[in-house]
C-alpha cells in the first residue's frame, strides 16, 4: 500500500541521480565486483515476470487472500468455462466477455424453462496428480465456494449462486446448476476465477473435523488441474510455474517455466526489465509506463481497464451536494485536462467533453457532457445561492496516491478558481474502505471501483443504487433503482435493454453524483521478444497465453 | 572475574523479563488501538456485512480485548505466535526465514562500515587538520546526509545499471540459483555448511550493494565517534606520560589508547546496529531483500496483529540480547565495569 507512495519519492530521487551521478561510490569493494551476471544466458523456455506484490496464498477461497494470488487461480486451476478473445484496433489482445467458451466442459445446455444448465465435462481432462476431473469434484468446489463466506460467497451471489443445493452432480461426467433465478449473469460468472475445480479427493483426504474445506491444506498446495502446476512458492519473494505437458483444455502454453519475482520498489523493476533480465514487468506506475513508451526495445501493452473509472464522488448529506446545480458546477470546475495529464499520464481514456446531453449509446464508461468551464459554474453555484462558495473536505486514499494525490491538488486549485475553498484529507489505506464506503461520510472523495463483469447495470448495481457497497454519495434517485433492478438480470439482446441503459446512464449525466475523471488502463511493459500477453477483467496475471519469440540473430 | 559476568549475564536477563511483560502488553493495545480495522481489511472490497463478521468471527476479534490477551498469552506460552493474516504464513515462519535474511544484511553492512570506519577513525585522530582528516569529514557528511534508499538506487544505477558489474537486484539469490538448506539461516553460512560455493559465491555478490548501501549510511556515526574518542584519549595524561616513558608509538596507539577509546565506539555500534535493523526497510524494497522491515511494515498497514504483535516482540528480544552482548563486552574491554555490576 505505502509502496506507491515510497515509488513516488524515489522516482524525484532518480531524476537527481541521472544529474548527480559519480558522487559518491562504496569504495574499497570495486575488486570484488568482477562478475557478470549468469542470468543473461536466460533460456527460451523460461519467462521471467517482475511483479510488485506477489501471492498470500495458493487458495482463492481463503479469508484474507490478497488480489495478487487470483494469478494463481487462474495458471493452477481451470474452470468450467472461460471467455474468448478478441483483437483490438492497435493490436493488444483481450478477453471478449460476449463470448463464454469451454475450459474443463466440453459442452452445456439450458433446461427448456431456462431454470437450470446441464455440464458435461471433459473425459479426457485429468488433475496434476492424474486423477480424472469429474463432476463430484465440480461439485464439492462449488459446494466450497459458496460455504466459505467471505470474497467467493460474495462473488458466486453475483451469478446467483446461493447455496451448495443448486448444485447437483447427475453421474461422474454431468454436473447441473439450479437456478434460484434466470439471469445473463450465471454463466459468466462461471468464468471468474472464483469458481475453480479442485482435486476433491485430493483435498478430502487433508480435511479435518474444524477444516471440513481443508483451507489449511490448499493454502500451500494447490490441487488443480489447470495449464500449470506450482514448481515453488516462497511467499514474498518468488512463485515459480512448471507447465503441466497433460493440459487438455486449452492450447498448450508457449513457455515451460514462468518465474514470478517479487520486487517492491517500481524503480528497481523498472532497472530490472530495461537491463533485459525481466521480461515482464508489471504494476507499473503510471508516469514509468509514458517513459518507457519511448524506449525502441520494449513493448508496452495498455488497455483500458473495462467497467472501471476514476472518478470524484460528491455526498448528497453534504448540504451543498444535495442540490443537483451546485453537484454540476464541480462537474465544470473540474481541471480535466490538467488532470489527465499531470496524474493519469495520458495512460487512460478522457471521460469528459461529451458533444451531447444524451448518451452515445450504451457503452460505459463513456465521457460526461461536461468540460472545463468556470464561468458555466460559477453561474450555477450562484443560481444555487452559493455565489460566495463554500468550504469542503475533499479525501483520498494514500494507498493510491500515485494517483490520487496530484489528482486532489489539481481539484484543489480548480475549485478555487470558483471561489470553493477545499482541505485535503489523506486517509491510509487500511482505514479507506470503513470511511468512505461503510460510513459513507466523505463530503467529497476520490474513488475507482470497476466491476469485473462487464456490464453497465453491474456497475449502476454496486456504486448508483442506494445503500450499495460502492455508493459512497450517498445517492438515491427512485427512477434510476427501478430502471437499474429491470435491466440487471435481462439478457443484452433483449427489448428494452438498450433504451433502459441509456435511460439511466443519461441520469448519471444530468444528477453527477460521481464525476469521471478517466478510464484507466492496465500496463504491462515486455521486452520485444514477448508475445502473446492477453487483457483480462481480474488484471491479474496470465501466463498461459505467453511466449517468447525465436531470437535475431 | 568469571562468576562476575555469569552474574551479570544472569542479572541482565531478569531484569529483561519485565521490560519484555510489558512491551506484550503495550504492543497488544497499541495493535488494536491502530486505525481501521482488519476483518474489513480482509474481507475485501465487494464483501458485506455478513461476511466481514464471519471473518472477525474466525480471527478470533469478536471477542473482547481481555479475553482476547489471554488467549494471546495462551498462544505465546506454547510459542505460537499466531498466522499473518496478510502473508498468509504463521508468524513464527516469517520471522525464521525473515529475520535471518535482514540479521545477514545488517552484519554484513556492518562489518564492512566497522572495517573502515575504525580505521579511518584513528587515521583522522593521529593527524588532525591532515588530508586523511578532511576525507574522513567527507565521508561522515556523506554518509549521515544521503538516505539510503538513495544511496541504493545511485549504486544499482551505476553498478547495475550503467556498468552492469553487479547480478541483477532481485533479492538475496539470483533466478538461477537455489537457496541452500536451512541451517542457519544465514546464506553464506548454509551454503558453506552444504559445500556449495558456488551459491555462497552468488550470495556474497548479491549482498554487496545492498550492504555497501547499509555500510555508508553507518560508518559516519562510527568514525566519528572513533575519531573524538581517540583524540580524547591520545591528548590525556596517560597516554603523555606514556610518550614521555618513550614507548613506542604502535604500543601507545593501539594497547594504550585505542582500548581506551573503544568502549563508546562499542556503544555507538551498538546503537548502530539496532537502528540499521530497523531501519532498512528502504533497502530491503530497493534490493527486493525478503527482510524483516518491509515484512513489519506491510502487516502495519493491514492491521495484521499478529504479525505486527509477533514482530516487535521479537525484536523487543533482540535488544535485549544485544545490549546483553554489548554490555559483556564492556567487561572484556574494561575490567571496571563488569565489577560495579
Amino acid at each position: 500500500m505505502n509502496r506507491d507512495v515510497s515509488d513516488n519519492k524515489q522516482f524525484k530521487r532518480r531524476d537527481f541521480l541521472k544529474i548527480g551521478a559519480g558522487a559518491a561510490a562504496g569504495a574499497g569493494l570495486l575488486p570484488l565486483l568482477k562478475y557478470l551476471p549468469a542470468e543473461a544466458a536466460a533460456g527460451r523456455d523460461t519467462l521471467v515476470v517482475v511483479i510488485g506484490n506477489g501471492p498470500n496464498s495458493m487458495d482463492i477461497h481463503r479469508k484474507g487472500t490478497n488480489r495478487p494470488s487470483y494469478q494463481v487461480a487462474v495458471n493452477i486451476y481451470d474452470r468450467l468455462v472461460t471467455y474468448g478473445r478478441k483483437k483490438l484496433p492497435d493490436g493488444n489482445v483481450m478477453y471478449d466477455y460476449r463470448k463464454i467458451e469451454p475450459e474443463l466442459a466440453e459442452s452445456w445446455s439450458f433446461a427448456p424453462d431456462g431454470m437450470s444448465v446441464t455440464f458435461k465435462i471433459r473425459k479426457d481432462a485429468r488433475f496434476h496428480d492424474g486423477k480424472p476431473v469429474t463432476a463430484h469434484d465440480v461439485k464439492w468446489s462449488f459446494d466450497r465456494a459458496v460455504s466459505l463466506g467471505g470474497f467467493p460467497a460474495v462473488q458466486m451471489k453475483a451469478g446467483s449462486l446461493i447455496k451448495p443445493e443448486q448444485f447437483v452432480a447427475l453421474d461422474k461426467y454431468t454436473f447441473k446448476i439450479n437456478f434460484i433465478r434466470k439471469s445473463k449473469l450465471t454463466l459468466p460468472d462461471l468464468g471468474v476465477p472464483v469458481p475453480l475445480i479442485i482435486n476433491s479427493v485430493a483435498a478430502k483426504a487433508k480435511a479435518t473435523k474444524s477444516d471440513p474445506w481443508a483451507t489449511e491444506y490448499l493454502h500451500k498446495n494447490p490441487q488443480g488441474g489447470g495449464a500449470f502446476k506450482l514448481g515453488r512458492w516462497k511467499p514474498g519473494q518468488q512463485t515459480v510455474y512448471i507447465r503441466n505437458d497433460e493440459w487438455k483444455s486449452g492450447p498448450l502454453p508457449g513457455v515451460k517455466r514462468v518465474i514470478v519475482r517479487e520486487v517492491a520498489s517500481a524503480s528497481t523493476r523498472r532497472a530490472l526489465l530495461l537491463r533485459g533480465d525481466a521480461d515482464v514487468s508489471l504494476d507499473l506506475p503510471p508516469k514509468d509506463t509514458k517513459e518507457l513508451t519511448s524506449n525502441k526495445k520494449l513493448k508496452i501493452a495498455g488497455v483500458p481497464i473495462e467497467n472501471c473509472i476514476h472518478a470524484v464522488g460528491l455526498n448528497l448529506n453534504f448540504k451543498p451536494f444535495a442540490d443537483v446545480r451546485v453537484r454540476q458546477a464541480m462537474a465544470y470546475a473540474m481541471p480535466y485536462e490538467k488532470i489527465f495529464k499531470a496524474a493519469a499520464y495520458e495512460r487512460g481514456l478522457p471521460l469528459w467533453g461529451a458533444k451531447s446531453a444524451d448518451p452515445a449509446g450504451t457503452l460505459w464508461p463513456q465521457p460526461f457532457p461536461y468540460d472545463t468551464d468556470t464561468d458555466k459554474a460559477k453561474g450555477l453555484l450562484k443560481e444555487a445561492g452559493y455565489a460566495k462558495g463554500f468550504k469542503v473536505t475533499l479525501s483520498f486514499n494514500l494507498g493510491l496516491a500515485y494517483w490520487t494525490e496530484p489528482t486532489a491538488l489539481l481539484i484543489q486549485e480548480g475549485l478555487g478558481k470558483v471561489g470553493i475553498e477545499a482541505k485535503l484529507d489523506k486517509i491510509p489505506g487500511s482505514g479507506w474502505r470503513t470511511k468512505a464506503l461503510v460510513e459513507k461520510k466523505l463530503p467529497m472523495h476520490l474513488k475507482n471501483f470497476g466491476g469485473w463483469l462487464n456490464y453497465p447495470e453491474y456497475y449502476f448495481f454496486w456504486a448508483y443504487q442506494p445503500k450499495r457497497l460502492f455508493n459512497s454519495m450517498n445517492y438515491d434517485n427512485p427512477k434510476l433503482n427501478k430502471l437499474v433492478d429491470e435491466t440487471l438480470h435481462m439478457p443484452v439482446g433483449s427489448p428494452g435493454y438498450a433504451d433502459n441503459v441509456k435511460a439511466f446512464i443519461k441520469i448519471a449525466f444530468e444528477d453527477v453524483p460521481l464525476i469521471p475523471l478517466w478510464q484507466p488502463y492496465l500496463d504491462v511493459a515486455m521486452q520485444k521478444d514477448v508475445a502473446g500477453y492477453e487483457y483480462w477483467f481480474h488484471r491479474q496475471l496470465d501466463v498461459r497465453p505467453f511466449k517468447k519469440l525465436p531470437k535475431k540473430a | 572475574m568469571k562468576s562476575d559476568s555469569l552474574f551479570l549475564i544472569g542479572r541482565r536477563l531478569l531484569q529483561a523479563a519485565p521490560v519484555v511483560m510489558g512491551i506484550i502488553v503495550v504492543t497488544f493495545i497499541l495493535t488494536r488501538a491502530l486505525p481501521g480495522d482488519p476483518a474489513v481489511f480482509f474481507a475485501g472490497p465487494a464483501a458485506d456485512e455478513k461476511s466481514i463478521a464471519e471473518i472477525r468471527a474466525s480471527l478470533g476479534l469478536d471477542k473482547s480485548w481481555p479475553e482476547q490477551f489471554w488467549v494471546y498469552l495462551q498462544n505465546l506460552s506454547r510459542g505460537d505466535l499466531g498466522k499473518s493474516i496478510s502473508t498468509g504464513q504463521p508468524v513464527m515462519e516469517e520471522l525464521a526465514t525473515r529475520l535471518p535474511a535482514s540479521l545477514e544484511l545488517t552484519l554484513m553492512g556492518l562489518f564492512l562500515a566497522v572495517a573502515i570506519a575504525i580505521p579511518l577513525g584513528m587515521l583522522a585522530a593521529t593527524r588532525p587538520n591532515s588530508l586523511v582528516d578532511h576525507l574522513c569529514r567527507l565521508v561522515v557528511t556523506i554518509g549521515v546526509s544521503l538516505p539510503t534508499f538513495f544511496t541504493g538506487l545511485f549504486l544499482v544505477y551505476i553498478f547495475y545499471f550503467l556498468l552492469g558489474l553487479s547480478p541483477a537486484p532481485l533479492g538475496r539469490l539470483s533466478i538461477i540459483h537455489i537457496a541452500p538448506d536451512h541451517v542457519t539461516g544465514f546464506y553464506l553460512i548454509d551454503s558453506l555448511i552444504a559445500g556449495d560455493f558456488e551459491v555462497f559465491r552468488a550470495a556474497l555478490y548479491q549482498m554487496i550493494l545492498p550492504a555497501s548501501t547499509l555500510a555508508i549510511f553507518a560508518l559516519a556515526p562510527l568514525a566519528r565517534m572513533t575519531r573524538a574518542a581517540m583524540l580524547g584519549v591520545l591528548s590525556s595524561d596517560f597516554v603523555r606520560t606514556a610518550r614521555a616513558s618513550g614507548l613506542s608509538r604502535k604500543t601507545i596507539l593501539w594497547v594504550y589508547a585505542f582500548q581506551n577509546a573503544i568502549l563508546p565506539v562499542l556503544t555507538t555500534l551498538g546503537m548502530v546496529f539496532s537502528f540499521l535493523l530497523g531501519a532498512n526497510v528502504l533497502v530491503e524494497k530497493v534490493f527486493a531483500w525478503p527482510g524483516i522491515g518491509s515484512f513489519a511494515i506491510e502487516a502495519l498497514i493491514a492491521s495484521d496483529y499478529a504479525a505486527v504483535q509477533g514482530f516487535v516482540l521479537a525484536m523487543a528480544l533482540m535488544y535485549v540480547l544485544l545490549n546483553l552482548a554489548i554490555d559483556i563486552l564492556y567487561t572484556v574491554v574494561d575490567p571496571r565495569i563488569g565489577l560495579e555490576g
